[in-house]
């Protein structure tokens, strides 16, 4: 077998049509009507503007993350912490929002300052893992998955704790921010907002463009591939690695940044959404490439958005949506995995 | 030319009244059919405060012909990530609904955001108070209703069967989160137990323990909340043997099973749910428990008809009977009780229906400030906004 784009294309859609096989199985095994689901989940994210746009809601943030971890992914690094970063994001741009509501200053100004406070929570947060690993030879893996749960922990000690609303401490949140501290919503709609947009879309052109465009993309790669020749080289490994936390933890703040100013307007306890794991899926099933990561991105937030109607309509747990992405990812991977298993032999006989 | 001029003149005079008036207004009458959205904030078989919602709209699908249901449940940001709960409202919208019902205390600014941005749509908010113009909260929405109902008087009824039960004279509670309902329903169990303790027992007050444990919500969220099962063995483990649960979920009535088939009498009282006692046979006291089925009747049929007004209404008993399905906001469905222990209630009840009142000074806030001064009677807004734990309750009062 040779390994042509024809080939990949083959698998991939192998692996797709597996991951619908699996899916209509646990729907079968749950009694209920493949294609009804389907149906519905297909209704539920483009059946009209209102949920096209929740789809778009949920993509912003979604995309971000996605886009923070095509960088880490480029240096070889699995930053699993990013559920943290984006947290850490939504702590600092709710501490931004908290200190300057009643400032007085243009809302434009005050959103534009706890974003980027949110930039800054989430870098911090993803070089303390970047400095676990390098100076303490804390695996990303496990250092992020452990500051994963310190920054769950802090953001509920804040909410129940010194955040709190009046009298009352809510899982609900805290209080929240006056309507004129919301991100713009567009007209006709009831929570798209045309800045967080703008957001996500420049932040994977930028991420595309530094990958495939600049000479800092190429040393990230030259390390992703083999750390030592490039060290050999005379990159400096451990600053690239260091930068690339930086990055991703910047996209992760904005996200958590959003996730404040444009969809729950205060902090509530879940406030990551599980964006940062949806975020790693998506760019294993994209390969890494960033060219691939808005649109099928666009289409796990469908999924998301669409899988509300099971429990509405078919009385099935939405959480098959989660199912459907997890089997997809599974198979893509499992599928490069065979294929290069399959390559090599090849390669070997001939 | 003049009377053409007059003539847009007028008609935009028209249209900016008509409009104006629209957004004063109520939503149109919805007509002979009406599909209600039902957002529950817990699973809709939970055995406790979303089962009790649930089955308040299928009373109103028995009883009002024309209505159909439509519900999401677990409506809250741990178990749909990513969702907010006016979305949520708004895909039972997508599905026809158009009265949706907003079942949690949890959901009140989402709710108002969804009232705002759908003022076509009826809403209720249940357990809020944004509708009381003398609440607080007040916030005019003219598509919105807050009902709750007068749960006082059965946690009250639950504060005697503990007290006519326990053995230590100790008796815990295990509460959600802290706010100003969670207060007022702890406070009134407290109450109520130490009538019975002093009145029909005839014991020294000092001598009731009677302490507050929060969890920090309606129920357990694996690493957020504490585990109100740890709690409910912490009460049973350190004396006290009557637990009277807050929350929404059945754990203190589970452990009570548990640590008495193993040898240590104990006891709890469940909540919300009429049929919660069914899990704790032989230990459970009973259940004060709502109905909404009667008031959310009253609502659908007022957004059908075009009689649907805002405001808030916070339904009592029937004192008649209780546990009369069709008038009866709130009741105790008795467990296993002893004889005294019945007997007293029935008592309580039958003095409660004649105006016995609890909320009498002398009282004390549990600071030792005067909440009530001698012969003084709360008011209703007193008792809603309670500010602190009463005087002779352990526990926090205000969230720290």
């Amino acid at each position: 077998m040779r390994d042509s784009r024809a080939t990949r294309l083959l698998f991939k859609v192998g692996a797709i049509l597996f991951a619908l096989i699996v899916t209509t199985g646990v729907l079968f095994l749950a009694k209920a009507q493949p294609f009804a689901a389907y149906k519905y989940i297909t209704l539920g994210a483009l059946g009209s503007w209102d949920v096209v746009t929740n789809v778009f809601v949920s993509w912003v943030p979604l995309l971000l993350a996605t886009s923070g971890l095509l960088v880490t992914f480029t240096v070889g690094l699995w930053n699993i912490g990013i559920e943290g970063q984006i947290t850490l994001g939504a702590i600092f741009t709710t501490w931004a929002m908290r200190l300057l509501e009643h400032s007085g200053w243009n809302p434009t100004l005050i959103l534009m300052l706890a974003v980027l406070a949110g930039m800054l929570g989430g870098a911090l947060w993803a070089m303390l893992a970047g400095a676990l690993k390098t100076f303490g030879g804390v695996n990303e893996i496990f250092g992020g998955l452990g500051l994963n749960f310190v920054a769950t922990a802090l953001n509920i000690w804040l909410i129940f704790g010194p955040w709190k609303r009046p009298g009352v401490a809510s899982m609900s949140g805290t209080i929240p921010f006056d309507r004129s501290l919301w991100m713009p919503i567009a007209q006709g709609s009831s929570r798209l907002t045309p800045a967080t947009l703008v957001m996500a879309i420049v932040g994977i052109l930028v991420v595309y463009a530094m990958i495939e465009g600049t000479y800092f993309g190429l040393r990230l790669k030259a390390v992703g591939k083999n750390a030592r020749s490039a060290h050999i080289l005379g990159i400096p490994t451990w600053q690239y690695m260091m930068s690339s936390f930086a990055v991703c933890g910047i996209f992760a703040g904005v996200a958590g940044a959003v996730q404040v100013t444009a969809v729950y307007h205060r902090l509530i306890p879940s406030i990551s959404s599980g964006y940062g794991y949806l975020g790693l899926m998506v760019a294993m099933l994209v390969g890494y490439r960033a060219s691939l990561a808005a649109p099928v991105a666009l289409f796990f937030a469908a999924l998301n958005v669409g899988s509300i109607q099971l429990p509405i309509v078919l009385k099935l747990d939405s959480s098959l949506a989660g199912v459907l992405q997890g089997t997809l990812v599974l198979f893509v991977v499992l599928g490069q995995g065979v294929r290069s298993r399959i390559l090599k032999k090849t390669k070997v006989k001939s | 030319m003049r009377n053409i001029s007059r003539f847009f003149l007028l008609m935009l005079i028209a249209i900016v009244a008509g409009s104006a008036a629209f957004a004063q207004s109520a939503p149109p009458a919805a007509g002979p059919n009406l599909t209600i959205g039902l957002v529950m904030v817990g699973p809709y078989n939970d055995h406790g405060w979303s089962q009790a919602n649930y089955d308040g709209v299928q009373y109103v699908l028995a009883k009002v012909p024309g209505t159909k249901l439509v519900y999401i449940d677990k409506a809250n940001s741990a178990d749909r990530p990513g969702t907010t709960v006016s979305q949520l409202g708004e895909s039972l919208v997508a599905q026809g609904a158009k009265l949706v019902i907003f079942s949690s205390d949890d959901m009140t600014d989402e709710a108002i955001k969804f009232a705002q941005d759908h003022k076509d749509i009826f809403v209720i908010l249940t357990s809020g108070s944004q509708q009381w113009k003398e609440g607080k909260d007040y916030k005019p929405l003219p598509n919105m209703i807050n009902i709750m109902g007068r749960m006082e008087y059965m946690k009250m009824v639950a504060g005697v069967a503990a007290a006519m039960t326990t053995k230590t004279g100790k008796i815990g509670f295990l509460g959600p989160l802290i706010n100003d309902e969670t207060r007022r329903l702890a406070a009134s169990a407290y109450l109520g137990a130490r009538y019975a303790w002093v009145n029909y027992l005839k014991k020294d007050p000092a001598k009731l323990t009677f302490k507050v444990t929060w969890i920090g919500f309606w129920f357990n969220i694996p690493g957020v909340t504490s585990d109100p099962t740890q709690v409910a063995d912490d009460f049973f483990n350190s004396g006290f043997d009557v637990v009277i649960s807050g929350i929404d979920t059945t754990e203190a009535v589970a452990e009570a099973a548990k640590y008495t088939a193993q040898g240590k009498q104990v006891w709890a009282i469940p909540y919300d749910y009429s049929k919660a006692i069914d899990e704790g046979k032989g230990v459970s006291l009973g259940v004060p428990y709502f109905n909404w089925g009667p008031a959310y009747a009253n609502a659908a049929k007022a957004a059908m008809n075009g009689t649907w007004k805002n405001h808030f209404e916070w339904n009592g008993p029937d004192w008649k009977n209780i546990n009369n399905p069709d008038t009866s906001a709130v009741g105790f469905n008795k467990g296993t009780l002893s004889k005294e222990a019945s007997a007293a209630i029935d008592k309580f009840i039958d003095e409660l229906g004649k105006g016995l009142n609890l909320w009498t000074g002398p009282l004390n806030y549990q600071d030792g400030s005067v909440f009530l001064k001698k012969g003084e009677k709360a008011t209703d807004q007193q008792i809603w906004y309670l500010p602190q734990l009463l005087q002779g309750m352990e526990g926090q009062s205000v969230s720290k």
